[in-house]
């Protein structure tokens, strides 16, 4: 997994709650049995004015000019702002696969879904959460002004703007650490095989039907 | 001895290890797996040099990309058939001890299937690549949804981090009026308090409501609680569930059953159990539900009209219902019973088992699909659902009706197979998201309850069913 230390990106504003993961990542793109490839395809539905499906050479589709990440300013942006309960519905990990295919390496919301806040971590896409009062003068920000970079502090636990001072985000010690670090989770977890074993062993004998 | 809630054991007793900071390594005891969230795991495994931890707790089938028509002509995408025949492969390759493919009777909505086989069980943690397994809940079960790296985690650990969620209690209480049930109760719940209202939380759903619910119904409850914002929702063990569970393939049998059910007894909330948060409602006010926007939230009962954003105060909650009810195609305050529909589907996850499609049928009898309803649908949730309605007659009161009678899948909840909607086509389904291009890329899902599908289906709008004459 990539790791995650500091970043500084163009930030691209989304401003609308509810954003589900059938709108980061459509059905018709779940028919990959790869794990790459899906970038092209992020937002596919409000990103185009023709409809997507699998296979397409993405040169051959027509932009939505209103869609904000086809802005001009927002391009190449790696940081995206968003509203609450950010990637709710359905648990597709294709969803941090194409923010992160796309570019992305943060977003920053004041809420995420459970699932799609976990799937992030395993990508090295971060998910940070900083309370509302925040995200309203971001949103502000970032529509004032052009070329609107922020930096991401992960081993600080900060983001900063241009035009203040960091502002400071809570992250779980051990997301932090496999974050920092670029740590795979199975191999973490296979350390701890014998404590699985024994586990293992202290379940069959009180729930057999279990393991048969 | 403390007081312990539902969630409060079953976490407890699938702890492996804890972390300082809290995150624990818990215990998975089946794993259900499908065609589309699992073909980067098991290549992810392959390619580390890793084995299957234990590959007798995986049941796989297909599912999502499946056709409901003509089976045995295969599937005609060949990028969709690709994905099928890697699962096929997988279970051979790993030896997967339990595999429903497109072809074997058994095969379904891996969320029918699991119950229906006796493969979940109370007690257990029950993980599968998809967010609705919070349906597995209903039989006091701790079961979630996650995504593919953590599929991938559980095939080669047979665990997986977390954290412990906080406990959120939805207690129901009363009876349920004629013609309103589980599907109503459970949107009437996501309306109250909202797709994020159970965020970082295990549901219990408790009360005399749920306790009078069948298993069928409790599982429609649970399998929207991440519809709710929770990953996992559950309902304490009662005869019910024991009942439901004797017999099924996977149960254990004989002195085993027994053993196994006095402990799954005990798989209920002590009194006295604290809960991080409760939330009440009184199921004698619940009328019959429908949806009228682009999340699950956005809900109202049938005799209400559609809501006005110039009421809503909050700009950004008031663009939202803007931006729903353009693309939904309606005018704020117009009358629920006033909006035609072009198609209606009865099945998915939340509403395929025996018991909807008897609701829905009973409706039905007797009568005929509108003229104007270009596609009225049923797909059972398995192919044993099905045998079980075709022995039942219910098949031909479907047929008789005009509705199309089809093969099991996850078919138009999501539409990855040909079972979708056309741009600008509403529709009544008793699936679970009614999400911007959910049912195909411009289609309009209003989510209602197998009995409010039905009607629909006869009156080519909605209408309430307790007035259908």
């Amino acid at each position: 997994m990539e790791k995650f230390t500091r970043h500084t990106g163009i930030t691209a504003p989304l401003d609308r709650e509810n954003v589900d993961t059938d709108a980061i990542i459509p059905k018709q793109f779940l028919k990959s049995i790869h794990r790459t490839g899906f970038g092209p395809n992020l937002f596919d539905a409000w990103r185009y004015l023709d409809p997507g499906e699998p296979g397409q050479d993405p040169a051959s589709r027509k932009p939505n000019p209103d869609f904000v990440l086809n802005q001009p300013r927002y391009q190449g942006a790696s940081i995206l702002l968003a509203r609450k309960n950010f990637g709710c519905g359905s648990s597709r990990e294709h969803a941090p696969w194409a923010l992160q295919q796309y570019g992305f390496r943060a977003v920053i919301a004041p809420s995420f879904a459970d699932i799609f806040f976990n799937n992030c971590f395993k990508n090295g896409l971060l998910p940070i959460v900083l309370p509302d009062f925040h995200l309203d003068h971001l949103f502000q920000e970032v529509a004032a002004n052009l070329g609107y970079r922020l930096t991401i502090d992960l081993p600080a636990q900060t983001v900063t703007s241009p035009s203040g001072p960091p502002m400071r985000f809570e992250i779980e010690p051990f997301r932090k650490e496999c974050l920092v670090n670029g740590w795979d989770d199975i191999g973490l977890t296979l350390r701890r095989q014998d404590a699985i074993r024994a586990y293992e062993e202290r379940r069959r004998a009180a729930e057999p039907w279990i393991f048969s | 001895m403390e007081a312990l809630s539902l969630y409060e054991k079953l976490w407890q007793s699938h702890l492996v290890h804890e972390e300082a900071d809290g995150t624990a390594l818990i215990y998975i005891d089946r794993h259900l797996v499908h065609e589309v969230t699992s073909p980067q795991a098991f290549e992810g495994l392959a390619l580390a040099g890793r084995r299957p931890w234990r590959i007798g707790s995986v049941v796989a089938t297909a599912d999502h990309n499946v056709p409901t028509t003509r089976r045995d002509e295969g599937i005609a995408d060949p990028i969709a058939r690709l994905q099928v025949e890697t699962l096929d492969r997988n279970v051979e390759k790993f030896a997967v001890p339990v595999y429903y493919g497109m072809s074997d009777a058994r095969q379904g909505i891996v969320h029918v299937i699991g119950p229906e086989q006796g493969a979940t069980l109370p007690g257990m943690t029950v993980v599968c690549g998809d967010s609705h397994t919070s349906t597995h809940g209903a039989f006091a079960a701790l079961a979630f949804g996650i995504g593919t790296s953590e599929v991938e985690h559980v095939l080669a650990t047979q665990c997986l981090l977390a954290k412990k969620a906080k406990t959120l209690r939805i207690r129901v209480e009363g009876a349920l009026p004629p013609g309103v049930g589980a599907k109503d109760v459970v949107l009437a719940i996501i309306g109250r308090i909202g797709t994020a209202g159970g965020t970082g939380h295990a549901i219990e759903f408790a009360g005399s409501t749920l306790r009078a619910l069948s298993m069928e119904g409790r599982m429609t409850v649970c399998n929207m609680a991440i519809e709710a914002g929770a990953r996992s929702g559950m309902v304490g063990v009662d005869e019910k569930t024991i009942a439901y569970l004797r017999d099924r393939p996977f149960a254990p049998r004989g002195e085993m059953f027994d053993r196994a059910a006095a402990y799954w007894r005990t798989l209920v909330s002590d009194p006295g159990a604290r809960f991080d948060r409760e939330v009440e409602l009184d199921a004698t006010r619940v009328g019959p539900q429908v949806t009228w926007g682009t999340s699950p939230e956005m809900v109202v009962s049938i005799e209400d009209r559609v809501p006005d954003p110039a009421a809503e105060r909050d700009p950004v909650r008031r663009e939202a219902m803007e931006r729903a009810l353009q693309y939904m195609g309606l005018d704020p305050c117009t009358p629920m019973t006033d909006i035609a529909i072009d198609k209606v589907f009865i099945g998915s996850c939340t509403n395929s088992r025996i018991e909807d499609l008897r609701a829905a049928a009973s409706v039905v009898r007797g009568r005929r699909v509108a003229g104007r309803v270009k596609l009225a649908m049923v797909v059972p949730g398995s192919g044993l659902v099905k045998r079980q309605a075709e022995q039942e007659g219910l098949d031909q009161v479907f047929r008789a009706a005009g509705f199309e009678w089809r093969d099991p899948g996850c078919s138009m909840c999501l539409g990855m197979n040909d079972d979708r909607l056309s741009a600008g086509e509403r529709c009544a389904s008793t699936s679970n998201r009614n999400f911007e291009g959910r049912q195909g890329a411009g289609g309009r899902t209003h989510l209602v309850s197998p009995t409010m599908a039905a009607a629909a289906a006869l009156a080519g709008r909605f209408v309430d069913v307790r007035r259908l004459a």
